[in-house]
């Protein structure tokens, strides 16, 4: 075995045990009581409605909150967009 | 690619609005009920390629530019983060900032919800989805349109 592949195993297992913690960390489905700090989430359901007046907290996160998120994937879309296009245009005439 | 037969034709022709009013629906009302600007524009997309599929892509994109198609696109990004950028202008002076929801604004979008049914809420979410959604209906039908378009080569016409 080479010292790559030696290097491989080692960085594999560090990443194979970082996710087998993180599932074991994961908090319950359906009960937000046995999550430690739930200060994000409680924050955003108590005053999605007064902050944004929107009556879908989904929207207001996707679209006020987090609306860098949202930027990025309309980003995502248009460089899909100019790269089709560029591509394609050869074909055209 | 060439249309398909007419009674492919004819059962796309009323299958259309209903599938387009759906998704103008979903994009309306992103603030209140489940979906938004971008499922919304993937089911109106979805509508006009199965447009695309039934009569051809010579036919549709004699109907359609792809060029105007891209220029909606543009449009619908500059509207969105215009809509960012008004928020650093006005009120607070943060990106993305909600300018428009709250006491003694224009009344355009500015009530807090109270109920499922009082589409006059939300302040810049609305604006932003119609934006979003123009973005991805533009988006998809010309990626769907160029790519139908160049394949016809290969076809033999």
């Amino acid at each position: 075995m080479s010292a790559r592949n030696v290097v491989a195993v080692i960085f594999f297992a560090i990443v194979a045990i970082f996710f087998i913690f993180a599932a074991l960390m994961v908090h319950q489905f359906g009960n937000p009581d046995q999550y430690i700090e739930p200060e994000m989430d409680q924050y955003i359901i108590d005053n999605t409605r007064d902050e944004t007046g929107a009556d879908n907290g989904v929207t207001s996160v996707v679209f006020d909150y987090r609306g860098f998120d949202t930027l990025g994937e309309a980003t995502v879309l248009f460089t899909a967009v100019a790269g089709v296009i560029l591509i394609f245009r050869r074909l055209k005439k | 690619m060439m249309g398909m037969s007419r009674i492919v034709k004819t059962i796309t022709s009323i299958a259309f609005p209903f599938v387009m009013i759906y998704g103008l629906y979903i994009i309306a009302h992103g603030h209140l009920t489940p979906g938004g600007g971008f499922q919304g524009g993937a089911i109106v997309a979805s509508a006009c390629a199965m447009i695309l599929v039934a009569y051809g892509s010579v036919w549709t994109i004699g109907k359609v530019k792809e060029k105007h198609l891209s220029a909606l696109e543009s449009l619908g990004a500059i509207g969105f983060i215009g809509l960012a950028f008004f928020g650093l202008i006005f009120g607070l002076k943060v990106f993305f900032y909600n300018f428009l929801v709250g006491q003694n604004k224009l009344p355009i979008f500015n009530e807090i919800g109270k109920g499922l049914s009082n589409i006059n809420t939300a302040g810049v979410l609305p604006l932003m989805n119609f934006a979003v959604g123009l973005k991805v209906i533009a988006g998809l039908f010309v990626i769907v349109l160029v790519m139908a378009y160049a394949t016809r080569i290969k076809e033999g016409k």
